[in-house]
C-alpha cells in the first residue's frame, strides 16, 4: 500500500526537520539583534528588517487547536485508509502567531484517527509530540492535554 | 490634471469586452483542451465581429494547458505583440482581462483574447499528483493529511464559523442560490437538478465542515473573450461592455491557499485586491446591480463579500440570510450558476456572465443591470473587475 507523504524539504525548511528529528520543535527567527521576531514558514530574510541572519529558537511545545478540518474520501490511497482523520492548525503557546499544520493524535504511533472527533474544539490545549515517518524523518503531531 | 492622476485614470472605461464565447459544459467533453480552446476563442471573435487576424494579444492562466503559440497559430492570429498568464489557479481569472485592458489602453495591442480551457470533468485532480510537490508550502502541510484545496478552505471555514457565528445554514444559502439561478440556465451542468436544504444537510461531507454542496463542479469546458478599446467596442456587433476598474491583490504576508501564517488569516487577497478597485472607480459597493462572486468554495463567498466591501467584516455569512444573494434579493450573485452549479472552469464563466448581465441577456437578468462585480479565487493571490454597461 502507498505510504503517506513525506515532507518534500527545501533548503529553508531543513533545518526544522532536522530538529525535529532530534525530538525539538524550533522555529526560525531574526538574528538581528534588533528585530528577533519569528518567521513561519521558514525563509531566507526577515519580513520586519531585511536581516539574513536567522537562528533556530527552542519553543515549549504546548499550544493550542486554531482549527480543524476533518477530510473524507476522495483522498490518496493511504488517507482514505485512515479516513475520516483530523487535520488541524495548531498555534503555539510561545507564539500565537506561529501556527503549525499537524494531526490531532493518541500517541507517536498512533494513526491519524486515533483520537475521538468529539474532543476536537478549536481552543483545545495541545502539546507535540515527535512521530517517526520514515528514515530519518520525524513529523510534529498533537496530543491533547489532560 | 497631474501626470499620476492621468496615469492613474488612464485605464478607466478605456477598454471593453466586445465578444464572448463557450463550448459546452460537461462532466465530459469528447473533444481536446485545445480544440475547446479554439471553438471558444473563435466563438467570442465571431460574436464581436472581429477576425481572427486582428488579433494580436493574449491572456490566459499559467495552469492553461494550450500556450498561445498554438491557439494563435490554430485560430489564425495576426502578429502577437502582448501575450501574458497569470498565476495562481482560480485567482488569475480577472487579472487576464485586466492585462488585455491595460495592453490596449497603453497601446501595446488592439484586440486581446483572454480564453481558459480545461478538462477538469474527465481528467486528472491537480492535488493527486504527489511527484510535483511544491516544496514551500506543502512540506508543511501534505504529509498531515491536509491534501485538496477543500482541506485547505475548510480550515480557514471552521474558524471564521467559530469567530463569527457562521453556520452550515450560511453555507447552503450560497449553494442555493448558484444552484437556483443554474435551474434556469439550459447551459448549467445542473440545470435540471433542484437542491433542497435536505439534501444539503444529509450530503455526504469532503473535508468537515465541508460537504459535497459546498464544492464546486468538476468540469469539462472552455471560454473566452475579446478586449478591444471602447472606441473600437462601440462599432461592433454587440453592446459593449465597458471595463471600469481592474486589481490584483497578494497581500502582505500572504502564504496562498494554506494562509495561516499572518496575523489575520481570514482577510485574505479579496480585500487588497478590492481597495485598489475601488480606488479607481467612479462608484462603490452599494452601485453594484449583480455580481459574479468565485466560488469554488461556499465559504469563498462571505469571505469575498466582506473583502470587497458589501458589509464589515464577520458579516458575510449574516448577509447571505434573507435571499439576499437570490434574484430580487440585496446582491444577487452568480446568475449563471457560478462553478457550484453551472460549470468550474476556473471563474472564466463568471466573466462572460457578467458581460451577459449587462448586454440585458443573462438566463437570471437583473432588471436594468449597469454594473456588475467579477471576482476571481479567494484565498489565492486574486484579482477582480468593474464591469459597466
Amino acid at each position: 500500500m502507498d505510504a503517506l507523504l513525506l515532507p518534500v524539504v527545501d533548503e529553508d525548511g531543513a533545518p526544522f526537520w532536522q530538529y525535529a528529528a532530534r525530538g525539538e520543535l524550533r522555529v526560525q527567527a531574526c538574528a538581528a539583534r534588533e528585530c528577533g521576531r519569528l518567521r513561519f514558514p521558514p525563509r531566507p530574510c526577515c519580513p520586519h528588517c531585511q536581516s539574513f541572519e536567522s537562528e533556530w529558537r527552542p519553543m515549549s511545545g504546548r499550544g493550542r487547536i486554531w482549527s480543524y478540518v476533518r477530510p473524507h474520501p476522495p483522498l490518496l490511497p493511504a488517507y482514505a485508509a485512515q479516513a475520516p482523520y483530523n487535520a488541524v492548525v495548531v498555534e503555539l503557546a510561545d507564539a500565537p502567531q506561529i501556527r503549525l499544520v499537524g494531526n490531532v493524535v493518541s500517541g507517536p504511533n498512533a494513526p491519524l484517527d486515533s483520537v475521538d472527533p468529539g474532543r476536537l474544539r478549536i481552543g483545545a490545549p495541545v502539546r507535540a509530540v515527535f512521530c517517526p515517518a520514515g528514515p530519518g524523518v520525524t513529523l510534529v503531531r498533537w496530543l491533547l492535554e489532560r | 490634471m497631474t501626470a499620476w492622476e492621468v496615469a492613474v485614470t488612464a485605464l478607466k472605461d478605456a477598454t471593453a469586452i466586445a465578444g464572448i464565447g463557450q463550448t459546452a459544459f460537461a462532466k465530459q467533453l469528447p473533444e481536446s483542451e485545445k480544440t475547446l480552446a479554439c471553438r471558444a476563442i473563435v466563438a467570442a471573435l465571431d460574436d464581436a465581429g472581429i477576425a481572427a487576424s486582428e488579433v494580436d494579444a493574449f491572456a490566459s492562466y499559467t495552469m492553461e494547458e494550450t500556450d498561445e503559440v498554438e491557439v494563435a497559430k490554430a485560430v489564425g492570429a495576426g502578429d502577437v505583440t502582448f501575450f501574458s498568464k497569470v498565476g495562481y489557479g482560480g485567482g488569475g481569472s480577472c487579472a487576464t482581462i485586466a492585462h488585455l485592458a491595460a495592453a490596449v489602453a497603453t497601446g501595446q495591442a488592439s484586440v486581446g483574447v483572454a480564453w481558459r480551457s480545461r478538462k477538469r470533468g474527465s481528467g486528472p485532480r491537480p492535488w493527486k499528483n504527489t511527484a510535483v510537490q511544491l516544496p514551500t508550502p506543502a512540506q508543511w502541510t501534505r504529509p498531515y493529511g491536509l491534501l485538496r484545496p477543500a482541506d485547505e478552505i475548510g480550515m480557514l471555514a471552521r474558524r471564521y464559523m467559530h469567530e463569527y457565528g457562521a453556520t452550515r445554514d450560511h453555507l447552503f444559502n450560497v449553494a442555493l442560490a448558484c444552484r437556483n439561478r443554474a435551474n434556469q440556465n439550459p447551459d448549467a451542468v445542473m440545470y435540471e437538478r433542484p437542491l433542497t436544504r435536505d439534501m444539503y444537510m444529509t450530503s455526504r461531507w469532503i473535508s468537515e465542515p465541508l460537504c459535497l454542496f459546498d464544492n464546486c463542479l468538476e468540469t469539462d469546458g472552455a471560454l473566452a473573450c475579446v478586449v478591444v478599446s471602447a472606441e473600437r467596442a462601440r462599432d461592433c456587433r454587440q453592446k459593449p461592455v465597458y471595463i471600469h476598474s481592474v486589481a490584483q491583490g497578494l497581500p502582505a504576508q500572504h502564504h496562498g491557499m494554506v494562509n495561516y501564517w499572518n496575523d489575520d488569516p481570514l482577510s485574505g487577497p479579496a480585500w487588497t485586491a478590492a481597495r485598489q478597485l475601488w480606488k479607481q472607480a467612479d462608484f462603490g459597493p452599494d452601485d453594484v446591480d449583480v455580481a459574479q462572486i468565485y466560488d469554488a468554495f461556499t465559504p469563498l463567498i462571505p469571505l469575498s463579500l466582506e473583502g470587497y466591501g458589501f458589509c464589515g467584516r464577520g458579516e458575510g455569512a449574516a448577509f447571505t440570510e434573507g435571499g439576499a444573494l437570490e434574484s430580487g434579493g440585496r446582491l444577487p450573485i452568480n446568475t449563471g450558476g457560478g462553478g457550484l452549479s453551472e460549470a468550474y472552469v476556473h471563474g472564466f464563466n463568471l466573466i462572460n456572465e457578467g458581460v451577459k448581465q449587462l448586454r440585458g441577456v443573462s438566463t437570471a437578468q437583473v432588471p436594468d443591470a449597469g454594473t456588475c462585480l467579477v471576482t476571481a479565487g479567494e484565498g489565492v493571490p486574486t484579482s477582480a473587475v468593474l464591469l459597466r454597461g
